[in-house]
């Protein structure tokens, strides 16, 4: 079963019992970074989840975003990276960047 | 994201169809693309049916600019296609791997002592000859090959075959003897030398493999090495 297959099915397990599901995925990496464009991470409104956009970096920071885009209905992109403007307080160690689209799960 | 797409996507490649889901990321708007069919908010103009081709040709996900916006196009891919000719020891941790490795497995072997379900838990097998069975599921250029008999009986017809179509990566198993004896054979069934040498002989990395585990270790890691060629290229110019 591929990585995408469990994230479905973690996400309808949720829905199914009456959780507020997010979405994040990777749309955009430049240099070095831990994970492919389309890995997913799935996370509920409780804040449990499955899957990785990064090697674990900038987990924490996407499963708060998660957690708000369920509360607000909207989506984000998310940005990371050593070169990054935005004041986020967690980064990519590898020096990469990547760019992460958190949206919440009908 | 509703759900359903993703679901539909998935279920589409698993059933040897591509998909794709293009989503606006400033305003979260979603289209589900089947090949000329699409639902969903987004509209899919010119610029994204363009994208979609070809991130599905490159089987790639992209991000596509167009008049609303960047468009994150995601490809869902059938599945790469694995084919190994020989029910042998090797085949069993072989076959289970690919699998682990996203790979949908076939192992082929006329012989039904070697190909048995209870050799081969939960993987496809083929108890055609090899050339019939390869005929039959027409492997592509996601596809991987690989022949393990050491038997010319059986491994000859899968490896003539294998050349005839695109798929990425051939290997067969044997000494360097052998597959010397093999290439010389194959020279006399008519192929040429440009053609034989996108046979990898003997298949595998040389990383000292001696059991039947670690000898599919190797194979697996030489399948990936041509699989990302690409990716290597473009971390080691040189």
């Amino acid at each position: 079963m591929n990585d995408n297959q469990e994230i479905l099915e973690q996400a309808s397990a949720w829905r199914k019992a009456g959780k507020g599901v997010a979405l994040a995925t990777v749309v955009t990496t430049w240099g070095s970074s831990p994970r492919p464009v389309g890995s997913k991470l799935v996370v509920d409104e409780d804040g449990a989840f499955l899957g990785s956009v990064s090697g674990g970096c900038v987990e924490g920071a996407v499963i708060g975003e998660g957690q708000a885009a369920i509360k607000d209905k909207k989506p984000r992109l998310l940005s990371f990276g050593i070169s990054n403007e935005q004041a986020w307080d967690v980064g990519l160690a590898c020096g990469g960047k990547i760019q992460i689209f958190v949206e919440p799960v009908e | 994201m509703k759900l359903s797409y993703l679901e539909r996507a998935l279920a589409a490649s698993r059933g040897g169809k591509p998909a794709a889901i293009a989503t606006n990321l400033t305003s979260g708007l979603q289209a589900l693309i089947e090949g000329s069919d699409f639902t969903g908010d987004l509209k899919v103009d010119e610029a994204i049916t363009e994208g979609v081709r070809k991130a599905l040709s490159e089987d790639r996900s992209t991000t596509v600019e167009t008049d609303s916006g960047p468009v994150f196009v995601e490809v869902f891919n059938p599945p790469l296609r694995c084919f190994i000719v020989g029910a042998v020891h090797i085949a069993q941790p072989l076959a289970r791997m690919a699998a682990a490795l996203d790979y949908k497995v076939t192992v082929i072997d006329p012989r039904t002592a070697f190909a048995t379900d209870a050799r081969f838990p939960e993987i496809e097998l083929s108890t055609e000859w090899p050339d019939e069975a390869l005929q039959r599921l027409k492997p592509d250029k996601r596809s991987a090959i690989i022949t393990l008999t050491h038997d010319p009986k059986l491994d000859d017809p899968a490896l003539i075959e294998a050349l005839k179509t695109t798929a990425f990566f051939i290997g067969a198993l044997g000494s360097r003897k052998t597959h010397g004896a093999r290439l010389k054979r194959l020279a006399e069934a008519g192929f040429g030398d440009n053609e034989v040498a996108r046979i990898h002989g003997p298949v595998g990395l040389n990383i000292g493999a001696i059991s039947p585990a670690e000898i599919a270790v190797s194979i697996l890691g030489q399948v990936t090495s041509v699989l990302r060629e690409d990716r290597l290229k473009q971390r080691d110019p040189a």
